[in-house]
């Protein structure tokens, strides 16, 4: 009995470094071009503005910028005149990531609200199922629903012309 | 060409750290004096050579060398002096380079400290240290060498240190908890060394107790000051959060504690010895484990500051040799430990296992929560996280169970306890413990709460029965006077480690169900209640800090009419990398901290300001100071000296007759 029992601790050890590894492949990092291609994952959150529950169902049927933002990110209120010139010209869904109501709803009444849908994401659910590193990121996302570019930071003029423009181009 | 030292210094401590690992164990094998000889000077070389390699690292902080990479990331021209020293452990190879120090300081003071041990032993034990080290050694030098230089282009400033880490607290926290995570590499050691040798006797665990109890005293001050960091500096206020990372310092912290117990059993009574060597390897892999879990990226926390998929893979593989060979040795070996003697269903034995038992418990419940999300994950089930509400489910039942067993241990005897008068005084313990503790949240007011009472009665319970014991054993030993001296200071130890754990058990009761805690908008002029005082905020100012801007308001504190006292939270944005920290104003005092932080400026001028009344909080920390001071008391114990004495005494007859 003994002499067996001595060969637990080996075989959970074992056990855990099989995880192990498999995590290391899973590693947050790379989520991003595992999501490319990829319909939004779905989510159950409520909207900012209005209270009322949200789905991946009500997102805009049409292509569309999702931007992950926070009143606690600075560089969000970097890109924001920006993000409210692109919002004439494409729908841009918030993400508030993270954030607390108030904080939040103050940012917005500050700043302008230019976003056609607020996702209210306090926890950071949905932030993790993108696989969201910190605020500010923005997604393109195509009229089917499927992510087809990641932005990590400030997206202004050059980054929507290089990163953004050409991908939209294809879409039509 | 400074920085090239440092370098030609740590490849110079990996080259000493293959021979460490090599020539002792070969000395040992093949039975020549000579080559265990070598451990030794071995030792202290490699201490030496990572000296000078982490004293040339922040000889580069200092002068603000920025050719160096690492230099160039975590330093900035106004980061203040001691803030640049502090930042040399601040990110992810200084941090190694740390370790490494760390472990080689602890080869040289088993060097120099091992003499009542038999060479080839301490010999076999260095060699094991070696090995640690050249798997430590080579991962700095293949993936996160500390000295890559950006030439000819060095940029003209650094980009900052993580403003998080700015901070006193920073300074030592790292500092303190690789001495304890590294310090368990020794008691590891000597479990191998027995193991390879064979000698599955006692003797090993009488050598490696006062090692692993210092080893537990730094790791519980170093967990004590991340958690006093994470309560004044994170601006949440409170001061532990389950995160991975904390996790991955109290699992080792809670195997520590069991094997420090079980050690006493092994070495007083040779009992417990496979489980014993089993412990020893667990600790130490644990931390290991830890460190792997932090720094590879496979679970994400607020602070792994260097998540690297490549690196992650290079720990795994030096987790896979070092755990899985130790585990494989233990396997093949521990088989034949015969366990000589027997223990009665009461006595010391069977409460120092039911404290390990519990212990191991809470290791493996915590080590499974943390994990859970990488398990999950990995089977494809997604990403979960368990929070608070699990651990504290979890870990509050079962510290209870193993509080209200702590009484019992000291005042039990070895081998059995016919008699049920050395428990007599724990009636009188138990009676006072749960009135008072029944009576205790009537006296705060306030709604009753009977988790407060249950935790305070615990926490009497522990502190009263560690007094009683204490004038027990005093009593035999004649008057308090000339008593104290005489007492083991084993004994001492533990009963001021027994009584820091009651101190912390009733600050986290307080604390947490009886915290003061309110969101407010408050501007210049507004006033609001706190507890017993007025909190009046005077001013709104603009600060230049070195190498931040921050918003600091001024709070006068009332108590009645009279002004008790004037504080400054600061919300500040550190300006090389745009982070915005809080810098809470806490007046702390013995029954309660008061806290003060400002949260997010609002429209017209106004903050939101989060203000705390937080009773006993400080009690959690100078409880773990008690602990801490338990542990460093013990190992000054005359047997340890005399163990040294005796065999310099003997060392000198044996000179004498040659």
């Amino acid at each position: 009995m003994n002499r067996i029992m001595v060969w637990l601790p080996l075989a959970v050890f074992a056990i855990l470094v099989g995880f192990f590894f498999k995590g290391l492949t899973l590693d947050p990092r790379e989520q991003p071009s595992a999501l490319i291609g990829q319909p939004v994952p779905e989510f159950q959150l409520t909207d900012l503005n209005t209270g009322q529950p949200l789905s991946r169902e009500q997102l805009p049927q049409q292509p569309f910028l999702l931007n992950v933002w926070a009143s606690w990110c600075i560089t969000c209120q970097v890109e924001h005149p920006y993000l409210t010139q692109l919002s004439q010209q494409m729908p841009v869904v918030g993400l508030n990531y993270k954030d607390t109501e108030t904080a939040a709803k103050n940012w917005l009444q500050k700043l302008g609200d230019p976003y056609a849908v607020q996702i209210f994401d306090p926890t950071g659910r949905l932030g993790l199922d993108l696989g969201v590193a910190g605020a500010p990121e923005t997604f393109l996302v195509d009229g089917s629903g499927v992510i087809h570019a990641r932005i990590q930071g400030e997206v202004n003029q050059r980054v929507f012309e290089r990163q953004i423009q050409p991908l939209l181009e294809t879409f039509q | 060409m400074i920085p090239e030292i440092g370098h030609f210094a740590l490849v110079l401590a990996f080259a000493i750290a293959i021979c460490l690992a090599v020539f002792p164990l070969y000395g040992y094998l093949s039975n020549q004096q000579g080559f265990c000889a070598t451990a030794k000077p071995l030792a202290l070389l490699q201490g030496l050579a990572l000296a000078v390699s982490f004293g040339v690292l922040m000889y580069g902080f200092l002068a603000h060398d920025f050719s160096v990479k690492y230099v160039a990331d975590n330093s900035n021209l106004d980061l203040p002096w001691y803030f640049r020293m502090s930042a040399v452990w601040g990110a992810h190879e200084g941090s190694l380079l740390l370790w490494a120090l760390i472990l080689a300081f602890w080869g040289v003071t088993v060097a120099l400290f091992s003499r009542g041990i038999p060479d080839h032993m301490s010999a076999l034990v260095l060699s094991v240290m070696g090995m640690i080290s050249v798997g430590f050694l080579a991962f700095m030098l293949f993936t996160s060498n500390p000295f890559v230089r950006i030439l000819p282009f060095s940029p003209a400033n650094g980009a900052d240190l993580n403003p998080l880490l700015q901070d006193p607290g920073l300074i030592f926290h790292p500092p303190m908890l690789y001495m304890g995570y590294v310090g368990l590499s020794v008691a590891f050691a000597f479990a191998m060394a027995s193991l390879i040798s064979g000698k599955l006797d006692a003797t090993w665990a009488r050598w490696s107790r006062p090692w692993t109890t210092i080893a537990w005293a730094f790791l519980t001050l170093g967990i004590a000051l991340g958690s006093w960091w994470a309560y004044y500096e994170l601006g949440w206020g409170g001061w532990w959060f389950w995160d991975p990372v904390e996790n991955a310092s109290l699992i080792p912290w809670l195997v520590a504690t069991a094997l420090m117990h079980s050690l006493a059993v092994t070495e007083k009574r040779g009992l417990f010895r496979s489980w014993t060597l089993l412990l020893a390897i667990a600790a130490f892999s644990l931390s290991l484990l830890g460190t792997f879990l932090v720094r590879s990226g496979v679970l994400t926390s607020v602070h792994a500051f260097a998540n690297d998929p490549e690196r992650g893979v290079f720990i795994l593989g030096f987790l896979i040799v070092v755990i899985g060979g130790s585990l494989t040795l233990y396997a093949i070996r521990a088989s034949k430990v015969s366990e000589p003697g027997e223990f009665a269903w009461i006595s010391r034995e069977s409460f120092l296992l039911f404290n390990n038992l519990i212990l191991t418990v809470m290791a493996v419940s915590v080590l499974l929560g943390t994990l859970y999300p990488l398990l999950v994950d990995a089977v494809g089930g997604g990403k979960v996280s368990v929070g608070p509400p699990f651990f504290n489910a979890v870990f509050v039942p079962l510290t209870a169970i193993l509080v209200s067993g702590m009484a019992f241990g000291p005042l039990a005897k070895w081998r059995q306890s016919e008699d049920p008068r050395l428990f007599r005084p724990l009636i009188v313990t138990l009676i006072v413990s749960v009135v008072v503790g029944l009576a205790w949240p009537s006296i705060l007011g306030g709604q009753y709460s009977i988790g407060t009472a249950i935790g305070v009665a615990l926490a009497l319970w522990v502190a009263i029965a560690t007094a009683v014991d204490f004038v027990k054993k005093v009593g035999l030993y004649g008057g308090v006077g000339t008593t104290l001296a005489r007492v083991e200071r084993g004994m001492i130890g533990m009963w001021l480690a027994h009584f820091g754990l009651a101190l912390t058990i009733f600050g986290v009761v307080m604390v947490e169900n009886h915290t003061e805690h309110r969101d407010l908008r408050m501007g210049v002029g507004d006033s609001q209640n706190l507890g017993p005082y007025d909190v009046l905020m005077t001013d709104l100012t603009v600060i230049n800090g070195p190498n931040y801007v921050a918003d600091q308001a001024t709070f006068e504190i009332y108590q009645g009419d009279a002004l008790y006292k004037t504080v400054t939270p600061q919300k500040r944005r550190y300006n090389a990398s745009g982070m915005v920290m809080t810098e809470a104003a806490i007046d702390s005092g013995v029954t309660r901290d008061l806290y003060i932080a400002m949260g997010e400026p609002l429209d017209g001028g106004d903050w939101a300001v989060r203000l705390s009344v937080k009773p006993f909080v400080d009690w959690i920390w100078a409880g773990a100071f008690f602990m801490g001071l338990g542990g460093f008391v013990s190992i000054t114990d005359k047997r340890y000296r005399q163990r040294v004495r005796e065999e310099k005494e003997a060392g000198a007859a044996e000179g004498a007759t040659a």
